[in-house]
């Protein structure tokens, strides 16, 4: 993967000193481990800060929205999708992008590895498929494939749908892999422990908002939650208003969401939010045979009418 | 000064005892990380930690807190007025408070309790408080306390100084607070002053040798303000930030609140909630205007109060203790140490 980072500066410097746009949006080196700093390049000696290796899970499409200067910009395979819904959202310019693809071999979840060392990780280092983790008196090898994060594990769109360069060969695209046994699960359960399950899986949530503003789809000027005419939500801990936050959000996301997992990655409690999400998902995937940010051809199902669109719920 | 040894057997024992005149507040392992929470009966703090995820602020400034309570029923003869709603303001004790954290409550107490303004909730849970600090062996490679006027010994705010010798704890007494409180857990075996001064001392210096991250603070006073607040850096150091409040929350000398009124039926509540300046909606007028409408103006109110404003305002240093939960927590990896050292060396 460290290969693919000659090639980004490569094509970073060539598109400014070409002035074929005004910046590159991509990554530097995280001053913790497991962390890389979104930046932009403006010159080609800010390139050389650039960085690529599988700590940069944050998603770039996030740092476009209503961006007006011509932007290079640097995309996984989730970042492309979620370029794609913002250029089918009028949120960015197609003709204002330049995307340099980069086929993407999965990122390290760091609260999954966080969580198994009870002492402070001081150092991680990625050699192949291998991730050393250092700490004061210890060193311990793991598997990268056993500590990805969770919707790179199940990730079947690892290539960048759209591009305008691309930094290496398309990677394979994993296959038969079962994107939905967690969500199977819940809707498996009783309205009563489903509810119990929900929450669990938020009573540590402190109202930060990290996982929304994480999120490329989160562009609304006034949020849901900070509409004060009227107010819908209450600002407290209040449960129910914690509930009613993160079940709104993500319908709000349906159809658009492309799994790229930012919201999971930023929450600083460690919360599954992708358990909302992902059932949204699903029911577009089983509705609509809809997988968001996939073509700019095709409008997504939720800002369309067609006649033939299932209507069983409909009692 | 006096010193203090407890076995470990009794201090269980000793906690026990404080149950009957303290509400006692720890660090307890909830699912994957360590947060100060009220303490069951016989309940135990859990201090096989290097620091909770979130600071111990909560204890006496809560996220949420109600402060009045209304009726709007006009068959009552009270209603449409604000009653003060009875609290707890008994004893309690935080114990395995880091002294980063500690340090912290004398940082926002200019804010709270000023000549001229005074916080009753603040002030009388800060009162009701006695703060059990945990010297730190273990800093974090986050960690920055020493650079930032503290340390992992550091003894200002603390009531008593909690030392893990491995075989026993010693316990440095620092005020008459934490006098009362030692007697009545009954813990009184008082150790030769000199000798466990001096292994403290030694302690210390292992702890503080292991603070590795450098930050400047001495040229911020001496900035121009204006200077600092037009600087040409801010664009870049606030690129990455998504303007969560994760940083402000998580901090222990972060103390914004937002005043809310809820209403169920007739019944209503006047609370106030953390805020954060990182919010959109944190300086939004009435009129509609916003005086810090984009998110460079919001990173920069958040840097330079801590680093300026409240540097010049209160000469009492940096509003921040060095504890490194925002560079921890930061979803995107932005660090007041770099922002620091740019605001320092700025202009040359």
């Amino acid at each position: 993967m460290s290969a693919y980072i000659d090639k980004i500066k490569e094509i970073s410097n060539r598109l400014l000193k070409e002035s074929k746009v005004d910046m590159v949006i991509g990554f530097r080196k995280g001053t913790v481990p497991m962390m890389n700093e979104p930046c932009f390049a403006k010159t080609p000696q800010d390139v050389d800060n650039f960085v690529w290796d599988s700590n940069c899970g944050i998603n770039l499409a996030n740092y476009l929205t209503n961006r007006e200067e011509k932007i290079g910009i640097i995309a996984k395979g989730c970042d492309s999708r979620n370029i794609v819904t913002h250029i089918i959202e009028n949120k960015i310019k197609r003709d204002r992008l330049v995307i340099i693809g980069v086929p993407c071999k999965a990122m390290i979840d760091r609260h999954k590895i966080e969580t198994m060392f009870e002492t402070e990780i001081q150092d991680v280092i990625e050699a192949d498929d291998k991730i050393i983790v250092k700490g004061d008196g210890f060193e311990k090898t793991l598997n990268k494939s056993d500590v990805l994060q969770e919707n790179c594990a199940i990730c079947i769109h690892r290539n960048p749908v759209k591009h305008d360069e691309v930094v290496g060969d398309p990677v394979e695209e994993q296959k038969d892999v079962d994107r939905y046994e967690d969500v199977r699960k819940i809707e498996a359960m009783p309205p009563e422990e489903k509810w119990r399950y929900f929450d669990d899986l938020i009573s540590a949530c402190i109202r930060c908002y990290a996982c929304r503003n994480a999120c490329p789809l989160c562009y609304c000027h006034t949020c849901f939650v900070d509409e004060s005419r009227p107010q819908w939500v209450g600002k407290s801990q209040d449960p129910i208003d914690t509930r009613t936050f993160h079940f709104l959000r993500a319908y709000h996301c349906s159809g658009r969401c492309t799994d790229c997992g930012a919201c999971e990655r930023a929450c600083p409690m460690g919360i599954k939010v992708r358990r909302f999400t992902k059932k949204l998902e699903k029911d577009c995937l089983d509705l609509f045979g809809w997988e968001a940010g996939m073509t700019l051809e095709e409008r997504p199902p939720l800002d369309t009418y067609r006649s033939d669109d299932p209507d069983e719920f409909i009692k | 000064m006096k010193f203090i040894k407890i076995d470990k057997e009794s201090w269980a024992k000793g906690l026990e005892r404080l149950d009957d005149s303290f509400r006692l507040f720890g660090p307890v392992k909830q699912d994957k990380f360590h947060n100060f929470k009220e303490l069951d009966k016989g309940e135990l703090p859990d201090l096989s930690l290097l620091n909770t995820r979130l600071s111990p602020k909560s204890v006496v400034y809560p996220q949420s807190e109600v402060m009045f309570e209304y009726t709007l029923d006009e068959n009552k003869e009270d209603h449409h007025i604000l009653k003060e709603i009875d609290k707890d303001y008994s004893p309690r004790a935080v114990i395995g408070i880091r002294p980063c954290d500690a340090k912290a409550f004398l940082v926002v107490k200019p804010n709270f309790d000023a000549p001229e303004y005074k916080d009753p909730y603040w002030i009388k849970s800060y009162e009701a408080t006695t703060f059990v600090g945990y010297a730190c062996d273990t800093p974090c490679s986050t960690c920055f306390c020493t650079p930032a006027g503290c340390g992992p010994f550091h003894e200002e705010g603390l009531d008593l100084l909690l030392v893990d010798t491995n075989d026993h704890y010693l316990i440095k007494v620092i005020t008459e607070k934490g006098e009362n409180f030692l007697s009545a857990a009954g813990w009184g075996a008082e150790v030769d002053a000199d000798a466990a001064s001096d292994q403290i001392e030694t302690m210390r210096h292992t702890a503080e040798a292991k603070i590795t991250s450098r930050v400047s603070t001495d040229e911020l006073k001496d900035k121009n303000i204006t200077d600092l607040f037009e600087a040409s850096f801010w664009e870049e150091a606030a690129f990455a930030c998504i303007n969560c409040g994760t940083c402000t929350y998580a901090c222990p000398t972060c103390w914004c609140f937002d005043i809310q009124d809820e209403t169920y039926g007739y019944y209503g509540i006047r609370m106030r909630n953390w805020d954060s300046c990182m919010y959109p909606l944190f300086t939004l007028h009435g009129s509609g205007h916003n005086p810090r409408d984009t998110k460079i103006q919001r990173v920069r109110q958040r840097f330079m109060h801590k680093l300026k404003y409240y540097v010049d305002k209160y000469e009492n240093g940096i509003q921040c203790v060095g504890c490194g939960r925002c560079i921890r927590l930061c979803p995107v990896n932005i660090d007041i140490r770099r922002v620091c050292e740019l605001m320092n060396s700025y202009g040359g």
